[in-house]
């Protein structure tokens, strides 16, 4: 009995640590959620306004360019992922990472080969672990992603847009990312980012809000030129955004409810050493009881 | 467009993690590729490649500041002037000793490449940091 009440005595303990550290990172979570929300605010203005002035060319000039032209027999599709660098945040990756490998699949029935880009390390450490061949990655600051980062992934992704298929580019470029849609829901999902669809009308323009004729300067083709490269980086931190804040609400979740799972655990051991506790009080007693009433029959009997 | 329909400008300096300037101002001078352009209330709308990498302002209140927008560009149009730049920075912001320093650092790295993005930002910011002093 006494092993039995150490050993309980131990484990509600060890439970106890646990939740400590669960209910830890769970606040930590909750208040990066927070940080992870305003930089998305803060990162709003800079995309609305180049959103608007790209439109603004496209509806303006005829201008074809590279970045927009669809190719006409897309032969090799790139696929950047973007998953977490840490676990603990229930089946975040897992689902991002499903949503990947479903996305693969309709591309390889498309008769398309896959070039994959990845984010986080949990991805790299799923494609490695499977021995697929990645084209490039990048991990670190995957619950706070700096608009460089997006800029580095960016220039990649368009060079190998740029080039030719048969020279090892692609035709091309899919993003999966988890769309944050509240605190408590949020989706894997697929865009497309190249070639550009520009008037896709995120936020479509009120009626009163007419594009003016714009000057270009120096011409509409150079402008283009310079704006596009800047709006792919910008949708692309745009989508690391939005993972970011969903990695950080999904580990407050998961973390909230190993809390909660550590409580329960932390509850029904409390009982079962209570009990253990008293059993064994109980028997001491009925020993004691036992032991006296035999003593007194013994003594009663001699004399 | 002569009609004075407002007598300043909507002015917002953008970066691409933050807004770091918003306000009225009565006069923007940028520098586009084709060269300078002061941009006074009532200007035709305009979409503009920035070059040398700095904006001057002056606010409604006749204040003067400089800022630096490396590989930015601007937008006019109804009296609103958006400047965007991913590493737009206030010119008083910048510690030009050490705006000077990077500069000589990224001279020094960027001797066969020599329109660096790294070379082209360390530019602008002296530059600025130079015209607020």
């Amino acid at each position: 009995m006494p092993a039995n009440l150490r050993e309980l005595r131990d484990r509600k303990a060890s439970v106890t640590t646990i939740k400590k550290l669960t209910r830890a990172m769970e606040l930590i979570a909750a208040s990066r959620i927070v940080k992870a929300q305003q930089r998305a605010q803060a990162a709003g203005p800079y995309a609305r306004e180049l959103t608007r002035a790209v439109s603004a060319v496209a509806t303006f000039s005829n201008v074809d360019h590279p970045l927009t032209t669809e190719k006409a027999n897309p032969k090799r599709a790139a696929v950047l992922l973007i998953t977490s660098d840490r676990g603990q945040a229930g089946a975040y990756s897992a689902n991002v990472i499903r949503e990947g490998e479903r996305l693969n699949q309709l591309l390889r029935e498309d008769d398309k080969q896959i070039v994959s880009y990845l984010s986080g390390r949990k991805g790299i450490a799923y494609y490695h672990f499977r021995q697929r061949e990645v084209a490039q990655s990048w991990s670190g600051n995957s619950d706070a992603p700096s608009f460089a980062r997006a800029r580095e992934i960016a220039d990649a992704l368009i060079e190998s847009f740029l080039t030719p298929t048969e020279e090892g580019g692609v035709d091309e470029i899919h993003i999966v990312f988890t769309r944050f849609v509240s605190m408590l829901t949020q989706r894997a999902d697929v865009i497309r980012l190249l070639p550009l669809e520009v008037v896709e009308g995120e936020e479509a323009p009120a009626a009163d809000d007419v594009l003016p004729l714009y000057e270009f300067e120096p011409s509409a083709e150079e402008v283009l030129d310079g704006l596009l490269p800047k709006y792919v980086a910008s949708r692309i931190h745009y989508c690391m955004l939005q993972a970011a804040a969903s990695e950080l609400a999904n580990r407050q979740r998961a973390m909230k409810s190993a809390t909660d799972n550590a409580q329960d655990l932390i509850e029904s051991l409390t009982r079962d050493l209570n009990q253990a506790r008293q059993a064994q009080i109980t028997q001491e007693i009925s020993e004691i009881v036992g032991g006296a009433s035999a003593l007194a029959d013994a003594n009663a009997g001699s004399e | 467009m002569a009609d004075d329909s407002a007598k300043h400008l909507e002015v917002a300096l953008v970066a691409a993690e933050r807004t770091v300037w918003q306000g009225q101002a009565k006069i923007v001078i940028a520098r586009t590729t084709d060269g300078d352009v002061g941009i006074l209330p009532g200007h035709a709308p305009l979409l503009g490649l920035l070059q040398g990498g700095t904006v001057q302002v002056r606010t409604v209140d006749d204040e003067y500041f400089v800022a630096a927008a490396p590989d930015g560009f601007i937008s006019v149009a109804n009296d609103r002037v958006s400047i965007l730049a991913e590493n737009a920075e206030m010119g008083h912001d910048i510690d030009l000793e050490e705006a000077r320093r990077e500069l000589e650092e990224a001279l020094a790295a960027g001797i066969p490449d020599d329109d660096s993005d790294e070379l082209r930002l360390a530019e602008a910011r002296v530059r600025a940091a130079e015209q607020t002093s």
